[in-house]
């Protein structure tokens, strides 16, 4: 046997018991160590490749993104816009179909919808300003509803926009009929846009919730239009007439919609007031 | 020819006056937009149309408001000579005359109102007057007293521009 052959030999053998340990599981620990550094060794030279990358890819993704970003933001603002336009057609259409169910059920009298397009600019007085006039046939002293009950009068017109007195308005006072006390009272507006009622008969038995509704007396209004509910009451036994609070049915803040009684013409009684 | 700019100037002012200022309520009160814009250009020093501005403001007010045409008319009247005389003689300090003429409009204005409006037989509760209405609308107004002076004194500079040279 030759050197040549001799070291061959020894190499398979030095191999062959290499093996032979390593599959007895006599490595274990320095092949853990060994695998443990050559993994930290990976992932440095990964996170740092990874690092360069970015730096290298980087603007040109900013660019983009902030391309994409601006292109999204659009989107959104316009979605956003078709939202807003959708909930207040939702809205519209709500009011509406709720204006229309109230005319429906009451088929007694003619209709006319108007926006509110506007408020007196002074804060002691209470008026709307809506927009159908003259053109549309209304006429001073037509009431003005919703669904929810009675708004006021019709004040003053123009060919396209009428101005309409609140029945909160300090100057507004209505004839009215207390539906349970069956019994008639006055409604006052105030310029805190509260509504009291007065001229209750102090034989009435007035109670909290009771429902008011015009009584048609004097002309001014038709005849059973809810205006809201007794709150409070105050009866004093030295007074001539009880008066109370009153909570109306509608709410005055966020009038958008009304409805104009166009069949129902006002009487003056002036003359015949002594 | 550029005191033309009245005309659309007072018709959004008394728009905006209908449709939004009134809606923002302190209490029962809100600002009167066309009150502090007179009077914020009736204090400007070159400005010689106040009379008619007050004029055409009344006249635009009027139209839209329930308001009985002689408290307008005497406010606005009032106003624009009271911007005139303190334009003349605190000169020096035009804000502290700006506020001087909201807090004097506006309590003339009030005051005005609550008298006439007794008058034709409507009752008020004096104390709500004062609390609810008066006194908010004092504070919206001094608010916006301040960013309507800057607009009418730049409105001002542009109706005039001539004597800023002199």
């Amino acid at each position: 046997m030759n050197s040549r052959s001799l070291q061959t030999t020894i190499v398979f053998l030095v191999i062959g018991g290499i093996l032979a340990l390593a599959l007895g599981g006599f490595f274990g620990s320095a092949s853990r160590q060994f695998s443990s550094v050559l993994v930290e060794l990976q992932t440095w030279v990964s996170s740092r490749y990874l690092g360069i990358q970015d730096f290298v890819t980087a603007p040109r993704d900013i660019v983009s993104l902030r391309a994409r970003n601006v292109e999204l933001e659009a989107q959104v603002s316009q979605l956003q816009t078709q939202v807003i336009e959708l909930q207040q057609r939702v809205n519209e259409t709500e009011i509406l179909a709720a204006l229309v169910d109230f005319s429906r059920s009451n088929p007694e009298s003619t209709y006319k919808a108007a926006s509110v397009i506007g408020r007196d600019p002074s804060p002691f007085l209470h008026y709307i300003i809506i927009n159908r006039g003259s053109n549309d046939d209304i006429r001073r002293g037509m009431p003005v509803v919703t669904n929810q009950g009675l708004v006021g009068r019709i004040d003053a017109v123009i060919a396209d926009a009428a101005r309409v007195q609140l029945i909160t308005d300090p100057a507004s006072s209505i004839n009215v009929y207390l539906q349970n006390a069956e019994t008639d009272a006055v409604l006052f507006g105030s310029v805190t846009g509260d509504v009291s009622l007065d001229m209750i008969s102090q034989d009435s038995s007035v109670e909290p919730g009771d429902l008011i509704l015009t009584s048609g007396l004097g002309g001014g209004y038709p005849s059973d239009l809810i205006i809201g509910q007794v709150v409070t009451m105050r009866s004093l036994e030295f007074e001539l007439f009880q008066q109370a609070t009153v909570q109306p049915a509608v709410d005055f803040t966020r009038l958008d919609i009304v409805l104009v009684i166009t069949n129902f013409r006002p009487v003056d009684i002036t003359p015949l007031v002594p | 020819m550029r005191n033309i700019v009245a005309f659309p100037l007072l018709l959004l002012a008394v728009i905006l006056q209908s449709s939004v200022v009134s809606q923002v309520k302190l209490l029962s009160g809100y600002a009167d937009l066309p009150l502090l814009i007179l009077g914020a250009w009736a204090l400007q020093k070159r400005v010689k149309s106040a009379w008619h501005w007050a004029a055409l403001g009344c006249l635009m007010i009027g139209f839209v408001s329930a308001m009985p045409w002689p408290v307008l008319v005497l406010n606005y009247l009032a106003v624009v000579f009271i911007a005139q005389t303190l334009q003349r003689r605190v000169w020096q300090a035009p804000l502290l005359a700006m506020f001087s003429i909201a807090f004097m409009g506006t309590l003339l204005l009030n005051f005005l109102s609550y008298v006439v409006l007794s008058v034709l037989g409507t009752s008020f509760v004096f104390a709500d007057v004062i609390g609810l209405i008066t006194l908010p609308s004092l504070l919206l107004n001094m608010l916006f007293s301040i960013p309507v002076y800057t607009f009418m004194r730049d409105l001002a500079r542009w109706v005039y521009p001539t004597e800023e040279y002199e």
